[in-house]
């Protein structure tokens, strides 16, 4: 099974500043462990949102919003993707995630496990979903 | 301690994570792996003791392997050593692996390198064991799945699983196996001996149909687990890379291979949206890094077949040209009929049906094909192309005769008939 780590953004990450070398460090280092360990399937940062925008459905209206967005803490700055055998395996690893602000501060990282294919009805829909990237690679 | 998941399956996770580097780092300090994991085992029972009472340490990992240190250190006190000449014994070997490096604090035990696990992992698939032995060990002390998993990875009674573990390990005493890494003389030929084992293990869940125990599958998550830990510890070694692309390609498609019913589904027929894109990526960069530390093996030419599908976008763009030489590269390096088989399929895709049956022709006095379906069947397909449909029948009903499979007997006795009413 698939878990997805989440960092939330900072408003050091919002500003786009690279981390301290500690902290890129120890982020290093947890890494290098997962990918020992053979559970690091993926992980990535994100760059801030001002580089973003969103999309504002409203009624059958749609318009583009340009960032950078104000709510810190309901973005996302980067993820983990892990493979693990179980719930506790995934808990075990996350509790292990170096604090992403930096030690000493406060901020959260959240973890939520991943829809495997075959947890889906199969669906005409679902096929299709899943064709547009296949043609990609 | 978080929330949820009650202390077993907390433990069982950390054991997961932590265990064959615990096991490693007392078997360099033991010098036997049975004694190494008995000796974890016990901080394993000192853990369920203790932590319903104090709590679960912050760090359950270190305190694991603490414990299991403080063990080892014991044991060798009761064989007439000074701890603190283990101490120092544990010290000058780490000097020596890290060529004079100075050791990082408490490197005394913990090794950051890897090598203790890389060690292990050569000891549990050493040559003085039988196959069987070999990958009951790499499941149970590398790869940390308990006794009854492995038996019910492998439909075989606990029992006898138990058996097999007990006489490996008796025998890697017996033998005397040393703690080492192969030399340069020896590497390339024990370390087949891990990729073999690892694939073997990958088969044999990729061989699991559905209904039967999900242990099974997940021996292929555990075999692709084992080879993404082995291309971290070994990262020079291109078969390594060779056959994690392999594997990671061939889970890819693990959710397509079969229709709603269970039923096996051929690749070509496969719905390649349901290929797992993420896989795909994973397998074609470990592709990348096989092809630049040099030639290619046996897996990674495997690996770029399976790429060559992987990069098709529908069954008809499919690069036959290019697998045919894969084919023959492997016919090369790795020759068997079974290899020569599949480059007549395709070569016949290729170079149509006429090369293809030239090569498949060769074969029908092969003695090791003598009772394999496939090889019938693959000359009826090129035959039928040929337009020759009564040898195309003959060739049909031979397949239909030698194959076990019911659904692909009866699929034979189909095209046996369209290509008799052909005629």
């Amino acid at each position: 099974m698939r878990y997805m780590i989440i960092v939330k953004a900072t408003t050091d990450s919002e500003a786009g500043a690279m981390p301290e070398e500690a902290l890129l460090a120890a982020m290093a280092g947890y890494h290098e462990e997962l990918a020992r360990a053979g559970a690091l399937l993926d992980a990535n940062g994100l760059q801030p949102s001002s580089r973003g925008w969103r999309i504002l459905y409203r009624g059958t209206q749609r318009s583009v919003i340009d960032g950078p967005f104000a709510e810190t803490r309901e973005m996302i700055a980067g993820y983990t993707l892990i493979q693990v055998a179980s719930r506790e395996e995934a808990l075990e690893w996350s509790r292990r995630f170096p604090n992403p602000a930096g030690a000493g501060n406060d901020t959260e990282i959240e973890v939520r496990q991943v829809f495997e294919l075959d947890d889906f009805e199969p669906s005409g829909s679902m096929d299709r979903f899943r064709a547009l990237d296949a043609g990609t690679r | 301690m978080a929330a949820g998941g009650d202390l077993h399956r907390t433990l069982d996770a950390v054991w997961r994570i932590e265990s064959a580097r615990i096991i490693g780092a007392l078997t360099r300090l033991v010098r036997d792996v049975g004694i190494a994991e008995e000796l974890a085992q016990d901080a394993l029972v000192v853990a369920l003791e203790q932590w319903p009472v104090k709590g679960v340490p912050d760090n359950p990992g270190a305190w694991l392997t603490t414990t299991a240190r403080n063990r080892a250190l014991d044991l060798l006190r009761h064989r007439g050593m000074q701890a603190a000449k283990a101490d120092a014994l544990t010290w000058e070997i780490e000097t020596q692996m890290q060529d004079g490096a100075p050791p990082p604090p408490d490197a005394g035990f913990d090794n950051p390198l890897g090598d203790d696990v890389l060690r292990l992992i050569f000891i549990t698939c050493h040559p003085v064991l039988s196959v069987d032995a070999q990958v009951a060990l790499t499941l149970k002390l590398v790869a940390g799945l308990s006794t009854p998993d492995i038996a019910r990875a492998f439909l075989v009674p606990e029992a006898t699983l138990a058996q097999r573990i007990v006489r490996a390990k008796r025998t890697l005493t017996e033998a005397r196996v040393p703690f080492d890494l192969p030399d340069a003389a020896e590497l390339g030929r024990r370390l087949d001996a891990v990729l073999k084992v690892i694939y073997l293990i990958f088969n044999e869940g990729y061989a699991a149909t559905a209904g039967e125990d999900w242990m099974r599958p997940a021996l292929c998550e555990e075999a692709l687990r084992l080879g993404r830990v082995l291309a971290e510890l070994a990262p020079a070694a291109a078969e390594v890379h060779g056959l994690v692309a392999l594997m990671e390609i061939q889970a890819s498609r693990l959710h397509a291979r079969t229709d709603a019913h269970g039923n096996p589904v051929l690749l070509l027929e496969q719905n390649r949206s349901r290929w797992d894109r993420l896989l795909i990526r994973r397998g074609l960069a470990a592709l990348e890094r096989a092809a630049a530390l040099g030639g290619f093996g046996p897996y990674a030419l495997q690996a770029a077949i399976a790429a060559c599908h992987a990069r098709a976008a529908r069954a008809e763009d499919t690069d036959w040209a290019r697998i045919a030489a894969l084919y023959d590269a492997l016919s090369q390096v790795a020759p068997s009929p079974v290899v020569e088989l599949n480059r007549a399929v395709a070569v016949g895709m290729a170079f149509g049906p006429q090369a293809g049956l030239d090569i498949a022709d060769a074969l029908r006095d092969e003695p090791a094909l003598k009772h394999y379906a496939l090889l019938p069947a693959v000359r009826g397909e090129l035959l039928a192309r040929l337009g020759r449909h009564a040898e195309a029948s003959a060739a049909f009903r031979d397949a239909a005769a030698l194959t076990r499979n019911a659904r692909e007997r009866a699929l034979m006795e189909d095209r046996t008939r369209a290509e008799g009413s052909k005629t």
